[in-house]
């Protein structure tokens, strides 16, 4: 894209992208060492994560008022437009992320000593793997500007709550096995649901970002469960 | 669905979007330099299309065509078709007085006549018609009304039209314009010497004037385009490089020169 005739303009639609990209790498880490976290137990790991949300809100809200103010100075029209509003949307998203990430090392501090069955977090890892890769592809895909990429993402989030299925059932078998295991377990299944909401908000920033390069909006409705089904797993239907 | 409804709203959506005018194949010289090049486009009834693009794109041009303004000029010459409720108004053989009457233009800078507010109005309804001292009044009061301007005048109609403030005066020209019941209203930048709350005077005017009129502007805010218009069509070099409804040409426009120009990367 060619450079604005004002100069300062490019400087601050610049400043707000590399905002998001900070938010970005931010939020993956949190992700990334919340599961850490809760995987071995790691009291220390999961109170870094949960110190470092403020400094996404922080971000959050900076990109907010510096869009604003570009707005107001500038009234920005087509692509640029866009590129606004899609910052808003996306550091948006960036900062629920980073709350998801906050509660999960929440559990995992709540957790900690009763720790019971390690393979029922197995799946929950998978999840989260899952989770992490979408979040990087489609920052990738915020930062390339690439369309196409983005579209595989907000594709692929079938693959995520097909999974938060089968982690839901495995779930439930460990607390049907063992009642001892209900409160750990159901631990679980609140930090499963989170990261299926995590791959929720790489989704949309996958949307946003479509709409960004393209103009274009994808269909209100994407696939949901898993890739190969027909319809969901009544299983899945469960919502908190 | 019962047929006839649906037949009705068939109707209705054509109606909406009813051609007021179709431009077929213009262009247009200045002695030997060609200011516009095959323009196609056409304009809607009863809705408002804007003119962007930079300096020199022939937007100004392609507005003086439309109610044959460059026939004043020497050397000034139109190729094409404009269809005004498919009539040719290119054609020789017309009456420029009528078609004036019916196409009717603001310029950017206001223009009163040094006359009174009242005769400023009342002068160009007297060229067309001949009406007795009390219709004459009506048609001046309706047409201050309509543009907003009564209240400010109404004590003060033999006050000179040049006393007026700018926004006032613009507001002048727009009822001079109506007062003739044109079907077609040109407006050549018509804020562009206002102050922000004349502007939006204008601009409420401009969104009312749409009930019975259908209306072109051209202008060189992208913003007014994008606030007042339904449709724009973007210009560059005497060609017609897009044209769409202003939501799509605002947000995400087709051409790559289009959004460059919207957003400030050429002009």
């Amino acid at each position: 894209m060619s450079e604005h005739i004002v100069r300062a303009y490019d400087k601050e639609l610049d400043a707000l992208g590399r905002r998001i990209g900070e938010m970005g790498g931010i939020a993956e880490k949190m992700v990334v060492d919340a599961m850490d976290a809760l995987g071995s137990v790691n009291n220390e790991l999961a109170q870094q994560v949960i110190a470092t949300d403020p400094r996404l809100d922080t971000l959050q809200r900076e990109i907010e008022e510096q869009a604003i103010l570009t707005i107001a100075r500038r009234q920005p029209m087509a692509v640029d437009l866009r590129e606004i509003i899609g910052a808003i949307r996306v550091a948006g998203d960036l900062e629920r992320i980073g709350d998801l990430a906050k509660n999960i090392a929440r559990r995992s501090v709540k957790i900690g000593p009763e720790s019971r069955v390690p393979r029922a977090s197995v799946g929950l890892k998978h999840m989260n793997d899952l989770a992490t890769e979408q979040l990087k592809d489609v920052l990738d895909a915020y930062a390339l500007r690439d369309a196409d990429r983005a579209h595989a993402v907000w594709t692929r989030d079938a693959e995520l709550d097909a999974l938060e299925d089968s982690v839901f059932r495995d779930l439930l078998t460990h607390m049907m096995e063992d009642p001892r295991n209900i409160s750990f377990c159901a631990h679980l299944l609140f930090c499963s649901k989170n990261i299926e909401r995590i791959g929720d908000h790489a989704t949309n920033i996958a949307e946003t970002v479509y709409y960004l390069v393209t103009g274009g909006t994808l269909p209100a409705e994407r696939p949901k469960g898993h890739p190969d089904q027909a319809t969901p797993a009544p299983l899945g239907a469960v919502e908190q | 669905m019962n047929e006839m409804a649906q037949t009705a709203r068939t109707n209705a959506v054509q109606n909406a979007s009813r051609e007021k005018i179709a431009v077929r194949g213009l262009s247009f010289y200045y002695g030997g330099s060609r200011a516009l090049k095959d323009i196609n486009l056409s304009f809607s009834e009863n809705k408002v299309t804007a003119l962007i693009g930079p300096s020199g794109c022939g937007k100004s041009t392609f507005l003086r065509v439309l109610n044959r303004m460059y026939d004043l000029y020497p050397n000034q010459r139109a190729e094409g078709e404009v269809l005004l409720d498919g009539e040719n108004i290119l054609d020789a053989k017309l009456d420029l007085n009528l078609l004036r009457s019916r196409v009717g233009m603001v310029f950017q800078k206001p223009t009163p006549f040094p006359m009174s507010i009242y005769d400023n109005i009342a002068f160009g309804i007297k060229l067309y018609e001949k009406l007795s001292k009390s219709e004459l009044d009506g048609r001046v009061e309706s047409a201050l009304r309509r543009s907003a301007l009564w209240d400010e005048v109404k004590d003060k109609l033999a006050a000179s039209g040049l006393s007026l403030s700018g926004g006032q005066q613009q507001r002048l020209c727009i009822a001079r314009t109506i007062a003739i019941k044109p079907e077609v209203i040109l407006f050549d930048e018509p804020c562009s010497a206002l102050d922000p709350i004349s502007t939006s005077k204008i601009e409420e005017l401009i969104d009312e004037l749409t009930d019975d009129y259908t209306i072109v502007i051209v202008t060189h805010s992208m913003q007014q385009a994008a606030r007042v218009s339904e449709y724009t069509a973007f210009m560059y070099l005497g060609e017609l490089i897009e044209f769409d409804d202003t939501s799509k040409v605002f947000t995400s426009p087709r051409e790559k020169r289009t959004q460059d120009y919207i957003t400030g990367r050429f002009g």
